[in-house]
């Protein structure tokens, strides 16, 4: 939808969602550092002491997986990999160096955001499953010691990939000037959207 | 059997910097279970339970002796009774009595995220410290002996303390105290090491060829040792592992990756700071529209 120099990308309900995912991805991302590494421990007051945390971590992360795969089944359809999408992921050293001029036009999203969405779906199923095998009050008792191990290393390797990719998702808003408004008013400007994500652009201009 | 001992801490769940106690083999105390001597009469379980103050749940008869079948938050020895067949056909009646190894590297206290939640003693003691444990059961996965049990009611992890309270002013553990045959001896560990040795060679005198002393070097030897008569299967008496080591998975996941990943959050975080800097923000012409 386009009214004026704005471009609608994302509907209330999709930035609801969004946030509503980002917060308990904060939350519970200093929590699973807190548990990961003793030097993060001071972390674990986020969730009100480490008691809680254990307690709280396992329900976030669920709550956080269903947000979050409601949200990548409705973007599910605008993140498949196409050619193009290959083709401008071969200029990729041109979009750090700002020399996107000319670039291979893309979609909704670019290749390194169908990278990271596929990242992103991947590592929250890893941490869904290896979560639900650590989560000692209901589950725990059903598995193995060995899967409980391998859970647990799962668990953590997923996580802080998860936070790295995340960090490259947030940097990426700060980076690219007029994203983060995206997901506060759920617009962008023409020039933005023709200029980032021109195939886009026209098929709204199209409708 | 009084023996002298201090308890400071050598060895703190997840805390990084150095303690200033090393341990002490000097000091170090131990419990020896010779099972040659011992009759399976539990009376190490009722003290076990009378001197910590566990009243386990009424259980079940599983068709064993075993009683209660396994480990728990309030049963923190657990008799287990074995028949096993020999080659001449015959039954050998096997019992151990199974509980926390106190490992000189125990796997609950590297696996532990909460500070000082396990600790072990200059005395090679490992004990789990209430107010700081936090429920997870990361210790379960540490553990190479499948001991430690969390609570379904308080949610905190359970194990044999080794009588810490009781050693910590000049007692031994209430095990060994109320053993009717000495199947269980507490004392330092040098002295139970040598004291074991001569029992081993009596038992070889005896036809049992491959007693032997169970201190497993896997995971820096352990502060309750076993004398076994067939020393060479300690599988045998109800899967007691013949080389137990920290899991590599455990290993895995509570050493390189903790460091490595967690550079590689920072990484990612300076990285973007440099490119900010270097190649600055994108912003499109307004006027391209």
């Amino acid at each position: 939808m386009i009214q004026g120099n704005e471009v609608q990308r994302y509907a209330t309900n999709e930035r609801i969602n969004h946030w509503f995912t980002a917060v308990c991805f904060v939350l519970l991302a200093a929590s699973g550092l807190a548990f990961f590494h003793p030097n993060f421990w001071a972390l674990s007051a986020v969730l009100g002491g480490g008691e809680l945390s254990r307690f709280l971590h396992p329900i976030l992360g669920v709550l956080m997986f269903l947000s979050f795969i409601i949200f990548a089944l409705q973007k599910l359809g605008d993140n498949v990999m196409k050619s193009y999408d290959w083709q401008w992921m071969g200029r990729f050293g041109d979009v750090l160096a700002n020399r996107d001029h000319d670039m291979p036009e893309i979609g909704k999203y670019n290749a390194a955001q169908k990278l990271m969405y596929w990242f992103t779906v991947l590592f929250m199923v890893l941490l869904l499953v290896s979560g639900i095998v650590m989560w000692r009050q209901f589950f725990s008792h059903m598995f193995t010691i060995d899967a409980l191990r391998l859970a647990a290393l799962v668990h953590a390797v997923s996580g802080v990939l998860l936070i790295i990719t995340i960090i490259v998702h947030v940097y990426a808003a700060i980076w690219v000037k007029g994203t983060m408004s995206a997901m506060s008013k759920g617009t962008v400007t023409r020039a933005w959207a023709k200029h980032h994500h021109p195939l886009w652009y026209r098929s709204l201009e199209n409708k | 059997m009084a023996t002298a001992t201090t308890m400071n801490v050598v060895n703190r769940s997840a805390t990084t910097a150095p303690m200033p106690v090393k341990s002490n083999p000097d000091i170090a105390v131990a419990k020896l279970i010779d099972e040659s001597k011992c009759i399976g009469c539990k009376a190490c379980q009722v003290a076990c339970m009378q001197w910590n103050d566990n009243r386990d749940e009424i259980g079940n008869n599983v068709g064993v002796y075993d009683n209660p079948s396994d480990l728990t938050t309030k049963s923190w020895t657990v008799m287990r009774f074995n028949e096993v067949e020999r080659a001449d056909g015959g039954i050998d009646w096997l019992i151990r009595k199974d509980g926390c190894m106190h490992c000189e590297d125990p796997g609950c206290l590297k696996a532990c995220p909460a500070p000082g939640a396990i600790v072990k003693y200059e005395n090679g003691i490992v004990d789990f410290v209430k107010v700081n444990c936090i429920g997870c059961g990361y210790c379960v996965a540490g553990c190479p002996f499948n001991i430690p049990r969390i609570s379904k009611t308080d949610h905190k992890a359970y194990k044999c303390s080794l009588c810490s309270d009781r050693v910590a002013v000049g007692e031994g553990a209430a095990c060994a105290k109320a053993c009717p045959t000495q199947a269980i001896r507490f004392g330092k560990k040098k002295d139970l090491v040598a004291w074991a040795d001569n029992r081993v060679k009596d038992l070889k005198e005896r036809g049992y060829q491959n007693a032997a002393l169970y201190n497993p070097q896997g995971v820096g030897g352990t502060h309750v040792m076993y004398v076994l008569r067939h020393g060479d299967r300690p599988e045998a008496y109800n899967g007691l592992p013949s080389d137990p080591q920290i899991s590599p998975t455990v290993g895995l996941w509570k050493g390189m990756t903790k460091t490595v990943l967690s550079w590689g959050m920072a990484a990612a975080v300076a990285v973007g700071i440099a490119h900010y800097f270097i190649k600055g923000p994108k912003v499109v012409d307004e006027k391209e529209a």
